[in-house]
């Protein structure tokens, strides 16, 4: 009978081999294959406008939400993990974070064309008052609007992974901070930012890499028309643009490269970071 | 008494400012599902969606894929962390390794490996049921996790001498000493996995096989109040899983995979 347990066991690794690492493999050494041979010619299609355009907005969109998504759910893990909040106040935050993190996609994104959209409920209402949100330049089919959505499960996200740090800030270090005199911003700029700031930037940089890799909202928006990375690599995926699969495979060559910094410095920062959390 | 108004007021008023970025798509899209042209509210959107074939059939679609990817990834991995906890720990490193891969490979860098990687046989390619062959390895971070994590707070080794010294074999030991201790775990693990498929788009939406958000999707392109109608339902499935999970215990579990 242990033979079953040792099918199993050769199963799953001959399992993740075959349908994780090949594949992973094939995307790495794929783009590098033209028909003679090596080449560089497909990654160097990567550096044409067309997909330096695609990767210059991937970043920026995965930047600003990390920033965002991270200041704001910071504070509001801080302001409800603080003694004064209300019980009801933390328990309603934490599970309300735990399912908005994992709302999105597609219904995220009619979700927010049912009320930001041109046709939108906040957006009808708004030009009802007289104030028509789409003359400030704002679109939700844009990076803008794209911005706006992806909040919506980067600042749970972000409240979710810093929970633990913002409780690791221990009471008694503030009091001993103000019994020395010091004030509130000596208190945050000294003791408070720079013990939080491993974890502050490890969860940044996990949100960096959680919107960058996004492909179902960003897709469901704008019907597949926005320059950026995993757009583009559906489009020559489905045929939508004529082009060879080994540009596919460079730009997702490409993706995987930021996504593995991206990792490796999760894992160097959270290093740090835990320091102050092991208990 | 100034600066301590100021110290309810601030923290109070950011709090509900977030709180209405957050509800209000909500409640407009409950509105909006139920609007039907000019002043008329009902629930004509919803009734729609019952009556069409494509919304039963790509529902049920997703829920067999997300019951498949299930009982399999769990089967699979079961029995490996099990060993691994037991007798290879120096595999441990490689297995964190393996959690770790889907997020550096996102869906959307997969597909093209798997596509270009396998072309055949039609059984499998052809059919829907491709999708679970990547929906395993989209859940493998937090099923590995939600095992390990459970596992690792039950004393394996003691319960496993204990259970073979009475005379248990293999599957004895499983079926009534390990799995019944892991019901929780199990629990949070299935959740998961299924709130996960249940949203996929990416997989489907390449391969062109018409799962539950690829009909959204679709929906939308024509009707904006059946998409909301049918966001809502998502974001139903969704609330219920992560309930669920919650009260098995597992609130600590963090989803990065899945549906972006």
């Amino acid at each position: 009978m242990r033979a079953v347990q040792g099918v199993l066991i050769i199963g799953f690794f001959a399992y993740i081999v075959a349908f994780l690492l090949l594949p992973s493999g094939e995307v790495l050494f794929g783009a590098f294959r033209g028909e003679h041979g090596l080449t560089l010619k497909y990654v160097d299609q990567l550096f044409e406008p067309r997909y330096l355009h695609a990767f210059r907005n991937s970043i920026e969109l995965a930047l600003a939400t990390a920033i965002l998504g991270g200041l704001f759910g910071t504070v509001i893990a801080y302001l409800t993990l603080s003694p004064r909040a209300p019980t009801w106040l933390r328990t309603g935050v934490t599970s309300f974070s735990g399912v908005a993190a994992n709302f999105a996609g597609v219904p995220l994104a009619f979700a927010f064309v049912s009320t930001f959209g041109t046709m939108g409920l906040l957006t009808v209402w708004l030009r009802q008052q007289g104030f028509n949100l789409y003359d400030t330049g704002f679109s939700l089919f844009s990076l803008s609007g794209l911005v706006l959505t992806y909040l919506y499960f980067q600042i749970p996200l972000m409240v979710i992974i810093i929970t633990p740090a913002v409780r690791g800030l221990r009471r008694e270090w503030r009091e001993a901070a103000s019994n020395l005199g010091a004030t509130p911003w000596q208190y945050w700029r000294y003791v408070g930012l720079p013990i939080l700031l491993p974890a502050l930037l490890a969860s940044m940089v996990l949100l960096f890499g959680n919107a960058f890799a996004a492909y179902a909202t960003p897709y469901a928006l704008t019907s597949g028309n926005i320059a950026l990375v995993p757009i583009e690599i559906g489009n020559v995926l489905s045929g939508n643009v004529m082009s060879s699969p080994q540009l596919g495979q460079a730009l997702a060559l490409g993706m995987i490269g930021i996504m593995a910094m991206a990792m490796l410095a999760y894992t160097l920062l959270q290093r740090h970071a835990a320091r102050w959390q092991c208990r | 008494m100034k600066t301590r108004l100021l110290r309810i007021a601030v923290p109070g008023l950011l709090l509900g400012l977030c709180s209405l970025y957050f509800l209000v798509p909500l409640i407009a899209t409950g509105v909006f599902s139920l609007w039907d042209g000019a002043d008329r509210y009902n629930l004509s959107a919803y009734t729609q969606l019952f009556h069409d074939p494509g919304f039963r059939d790509s529902l049920l679609l997703s829920v067999r894929l997300a019951v498949l990817s299930v009982v399999i990834s769990l089967i699979l991995l079961v029995p490996t962390v099990y060993w691994i906890q037991l007798r290879g720990k120096r595999l441990r490193p490689v297995m964190e390794f393996i959690a770790v891969l889907p997020f550096v490979v996102p869906a959307i860098a997969l597909v093209e490996g798997l596509t270009s990687l396998y072309t055949g046989p039609e059984w499998l390619v052809g059919s829907p049921n491709f999708l679970i062959v990547a929906y395993i390895i989209l859940a493998l971070p937090y099923t590995y996790n939600a095992l390990d994590v459970g596992m690792r707070s039950l004393d394996i080794r003691t319960l496993s001498e204990a259970a073979q010294n009475l005379g248990a074999n293999w599957p004895t030991l499983m079926m009534r000493a390990i799995l019944p201790n892991l019901i929780g775990t199990l629990v949070g693990a299935t959740l998961l996995t299924f709130a996960i498929v249940m949203g996929e788009f990416t997989f489907a939406n390449v391969l062109l096989f018409n799962t539950f958000a690829v009909y959204i999707n679709y929906i939308g392109q024509t009707s904006g109040t059946q998409a909301a109608a049918l966001s809502l339902l998502s974001f139903t499935i969704t609330w219920l899983a992560m309930l669920g999970i919650l009260l098995t215990g597992h609130r600590s579990q963090v989803q990065l995979g899945g549906a972006r």
